[in-house]
């Protein structure tokens, strides 16, 4: 019944058994203790957990573990590097881009996708990019500032 | 390290956790051998429960029991702290018992290994029902006529309440004008990001039971639940760990709560349930759901004189805590920023069959400021005046405070011209009449409005709260020199593990690096009330003030006994005692450094602070003084620590204007945001981000309310917007950049002059948006539409297209 899978967290690579229905976002979150990545809807429409999947900001809620054998995946914990903040997690610290926190990790996961494909975004071409994450507290007026904050950081 | 923190724009000491996804929200506690719940739940609004067949669930492997309402007939009814006289109260089992009341009633609970099997196993259950006719139409409830849900009490009329001053109808009939419009308010979803969620774990050793909740109310939650399930309440303790966003709908005690406390007891293992988004907008609580009729009295000269609100609720099927409640600060907030004679509110609570209605952010206020805002635009619209003009008529004038209302407040500060007229300058409003006119004259359609609003906040002196209305704080410098802050209050978003920090740094002139604000564990923090109603920094924060000058009194006169000097020769700068009158003293010599530098304190007795011929101590020297307790004054309690509990004598009125400008498709209908300006005045700000983001928030939420969300139910009550597919909340390309800007007029009620801003944006914009609205569409023959207004709504206008698809 269970599947074996293999592929790499954050770095570090994985091997475990899994039933075929058990979805990523469960995966990571109950298998592997990887709690950063959240459920918010279970229907791909609020973003709260997305992760990178080979480069692909994704959401693990309508994807099963087993469609991600082989495959490399960056969650919000393995964002930043040797302790340091990934820019666009600088930018929601200094922007104020967070209230509650629940929609944050997927927030930033997308928005440094976005960052990766467009360096120096429009503030329509930033909304455009987060048309698929959710936000009920900011009003996403402090989250655009820090997706700007971090295109700049970057940049210089 | 700068030299205040208050009024500074201070990063959050809560950001670096959740940036790096290492916070815990309660679906991220793992507990070894956790048990996982998954819910029946009704699919007919209203049925009858013939028979309830488990069996084949209960095969499921993985699955270990499965309860109905006749299992948990012990559990007492969820709570409800609205009491009004003759309020009828439905007896609110936590499962279904006979009958099944609104889609999404729970009817059973299934208790299996894994989530995933518990789903399974709620699938095999079947439930015989037998559907019942269905009320959903709140006019006909209030009308007393048709089917009835409970059927003991006769009708669906659940309360009628009169309030307010003045004699109304003496105002209207000697009215010189007078306007009327019938307006609804939609049901909303609040749809925190964070579903909600309970963990339990009972310990039978020691006969302890520990909630972790995402709740905004821990304290109050375990007294009700210690309640619902017989456990004593110092045996109960209620975590609130990281808790998602609530916007109200966190402030409650749920069906849910009691039921995974009581399984954990029956079955001696932790028990889990995490709310699914379908669950969450079915059976958490919904806002608004009003519909009324408005109707204003007033001179040819645009004065004000009579304003009479009669109004229907629907409150859904059950109670839940506050539910009645909500419609009554409708009508307390019904002079809103004006001079009113006499008001009288009429209120009919009636039960449907759907979920409840209770506080979502702004809780029965925003309703009170879009009519009285609807109101004035209709009033401007019948004398042919500017809005912002007729408004300003009416204002009590800033030396007229405290202003008494004609429902019965009394508003404690305010300058509401000041604030209109920033928000004018800003926006360039003279500028922007003259770019309509000439917009107009193009063929473009564009309209401005106008918000003039004032909001009840610092819920609330306990006179006027079901279950108090103060807030409690502790403040204690361990020996050490960090300093701990224990706060009632429950935060969930809006950074008081920030701004509390700032205040307590400030006055004990440390570094906000070193002070710990902890809340939201029953445990460990002192009675509280939680956070809600815009109280938490102008009460909560209120109570830590004074807690730490209570501390500062007892440090003062420890620093005096150590110094050998009398109290009043002893002053406090800097985060430093100094002897400032003694013959002969030098300048201090306390250090500011830490006690003990990191990573070098004693693994044995703690040194004993120097403090022979010393002119001054730092308040850490002091703290470690008061723990080791050689050197205190005669009766003095060791330790340094003090809590205090903070009863406010009066809300507080934050008030402010908000300028919409939008243009709308003529081809699409579609509505644009061209501006928005806010000027809000909260009195004194802690921290001008946080501010500026719950601003920035809550208007979010009003432009969801005013253009996009609904909680719709069909005829038959089907709840037919069930996921966020169907239920629209605002994503980034919706918003506008706002032009935010503030006045500040300190409240009287509380020394930090602090009055609230949680609940501003929900309440000053509504208004604002749609005023902009039904201002483009005035050429169109247009004085009013309800919200949400959808570019179809617009395009029909546009067109001349009455027609229905």
């Amino acid at each position: 019944m269970k599947k074996a899978i293999n592929l790499n967290v954050n770095g570090v690579s994985r091997t475990d058994e899994v039933e075929p229905r058990v979805l990523l976002v469960h995966y990571l979150r109950d298998v592997l203790g990887l709690t950063g990545t959240h459920v918010g809807c279970e229907t791909s429409l609020c973003g709260a957990c997305t992760v990178m999947l080979d480069g692909e900001a994704v959401k693990s809620c309508t994807m099963f573990a087993v469609q991600a054998n082989g495959a490399t995946v960056t969650t919000i914990e393995g964002l930043a590097t040797d302790g340091e903040l990934h820019p666009v997690q600088e930018g929601f610290w200094e922007c104020h881009g967070l209230q509650c926190g629940y929609c944050t990790p997927g927030m930033i996961i997308t928005a440094a996708q976005l960052l990766e494909r467009n360096a120096n975004p429009s503030r329509e071409e930033i909304c455009h990019g987060l048309e698929g994450n959710l936000c009920r507290c900011t009003g996403y007026q402090h989250i655009i500032e820090a997706v700007e904050y971090a295109a700049k950081k970057t940049a210089s | 390290m700068p030299t205040s923190y208050v009024g500074q724009r201070v990063r959050r000491t809560e950001d670096p956790r959740l940036i790096k996804g290492l916070a815990h929200y309660v679906d991220d506690i793992a507990l070894p051998g956790t048990l996982h719940v998954a819910f029946v739940r009704s699919y007919y609004a209203h049925a009858k429960i013939n028979s309830i067949d488990t069996s084949a669930a209960l095969d499921v492997p993985g699955v270990v029991a499965v309860y109905t309402g006749k299992d948990v007939a012990k559990i007492g009814p969820v709570p409800c702290a609205g009491a009004l006289p003759g309020l009828k109260v439905p007896d609110h089992r936590v499962l279904a018992t006979d009958k099944v009341y609104f889609v999404g009633h729970p009817v059973a609970a299934v208790v299996a290994t894994d989530r995933y099997a518990a789903r399974d196993a709620v699938d095999l259950i079947v439930v015989d029902y037998e559907d019942l006719p269905v009320v959903t139409d709140v006019e006909q409830a209030a009308a007393g006529t048709g089917p009835v849900i409970h059927e003991s009490f006769g009708d669906n009329i659940a309360y009628k309440m009169t309030a307010g001053e003045g004699d109304i109808d003496a105002a209207f009939a000697a009215a010189e004008r007078t306007v009327k419009q019938r307006i609804w308010h939609k049901r909303l979803a609040p749809i925190a990001m964070e579903p909600r969620g309970v963990l339990a774990r009972y310990f039978p050793g020691e006969e302890e039971l520990t909630l972790w909740s995402s709740t905004q109310i821990p304290h109050l939650m375990r007294t009700q639940v210690a309640l619902m399930i017989g456990i004593p309440e110092n045996k109960l303790r209620v975590i609130t760990p990281e808790v998602g966003g609530g916007f109200g709908s966190k402030l409650n005690v749920y069906a849910e709560e009691a039921l995974l406390g009581w399984i954990s007891m029956q079955l001696h293992k932790p028990v889990k349930w995490i709310e699914t988004r379908r669950e969450n907008i079915q059976a958490t609580i919904h806002g608004r759901g009003q519909v009324g009729d408005i109707e204003v009295a007033f001179k040819n000269d645009g004065t004000l004189t009579g304003l009479r609100y009669n109004v229907i609720a629907d409150l859904g099927a059950y109670h839940q805590l506050l539910t009645p409640a909500i419609p009554t600060l409708t009508g307390l907030m019904l002079s809103g920023a004006y001079r009113i004679p006499a008001i009288q509110i009429n209120i009919t609570g009636v039960f449907t069959n759907k979920m409840a209605t209770d506080a979502y952010r702004g809780a029965g206020r925003p309703e009170a400021t879009y009519v009285v805002e609807r109101a004035l635009d209709l009033v401007a619209a019948d004398l042919n005046a500017d809005p912002a003009e007729v408004r300003r008529k009416n204002f009590p004038g800033k030396d007229e405070f405290p202003f008494h209302t004609a429902t019965g407040l009394d508003y404690d500060s305010g300058d509401y011209e000041a604030a209109l007229d920033k928000a004018q300058q800003i926006a360039g409003y003279t500028q922007l009449r003259e770019e309509q006119k000439k917009a107009r004259a193009e063929g473009k359609i564009m309209g401005i409005g106008v918000s003039t609003y004032v909001e009840i906040c610092a819920l609330g002196p306990s006179t006027a709260m079901p279950a108090g209305g103060w807030e409690s704080a502790t403040v204690r410098i361990e020996p050490t020199g960090k300093v701990t802050v224990l706060t009632g209050t429950s935060p969930h978003g809006q950074g008081q593990e920030t701004s509390f920090a700032q205040i307590v740094a400030d006055e004990l002139g440390v570094s906000i690096n070193d002070v710990t604000v902890i809340h939201g564990d029953t445990s460990v923090v002192q009675y509280g009330i939680g956070t809600f109603g815009s109280r938490a920094t102008a009460v909560g924060g209120t109570a830590v003030y004074v807690a730490v000058q209570k501390l500062k009194e007892k440090a003062e006169k420890i620093a005096a006994h150590i110094l050998k000097a009398d109290a009043s020769k002893v002053s406090f700068e800097g985060g430093k005692y100094s002897v400032t009158k003694a013959a002969g003293a030098t300048a201090a010599t306390g250090s500011s450094e830490p006690v003990y530098p990191v990573g070098q304190g004693p693994a044995g007795a703690l040194p004993e602070p120097q403090t022979e011929g010393r002119t001054g101590l730092t308040i850490a020297e002091i703290a470690l003084a008061a723990h080791l307790a050689k050197e205190l004054p005669p009766d003095t309690e060791p330790g340094l620590s003090a809590t205090y509990f903070f009863e406010p004598k009066n809300f507080t009125f934050p008030f402010g204007t908000h300028i919409a400008v939008v243009e709308i498709d003529r081809e699409t209908g579609d509505i644009k945001f061209l501006r928005y300006v806010a000027v809000d005045d909260c009195g004194r700000v802690i921290n001008p981000m946080l501010v500026d983001g719950q601003v920035h928030g809550g208007i979010v939420q009003s432009i969801g309310q005013a253009m996009y969300e609904e909680v719709v139910y069909d005829e038959q009550g089907q709840l037919i917007t069930g996921t966020l597919m169907d239920y629209a909340v605002p994503r980034a390309k919706h918003v506008p950049n706002f032009e935010l800007d503030r006045t500040e007029t300190p409240s009287p009620v509380n020394p930090l002059g602090v009055k609230g801003v949680g609940e501003a944006g929900t309440i000053g914009a509504t208004p604002a948006i749609v005023g902009a609205i039904v201002d483009a569409l005035a050429p169109f023959g247009v004085k009013h539409l309800d919200m949400p207004i959808k570019p179809e709504d617009v395009w029909r206008i546009i067109n001349n297209d009455s027609s229905r698809i």
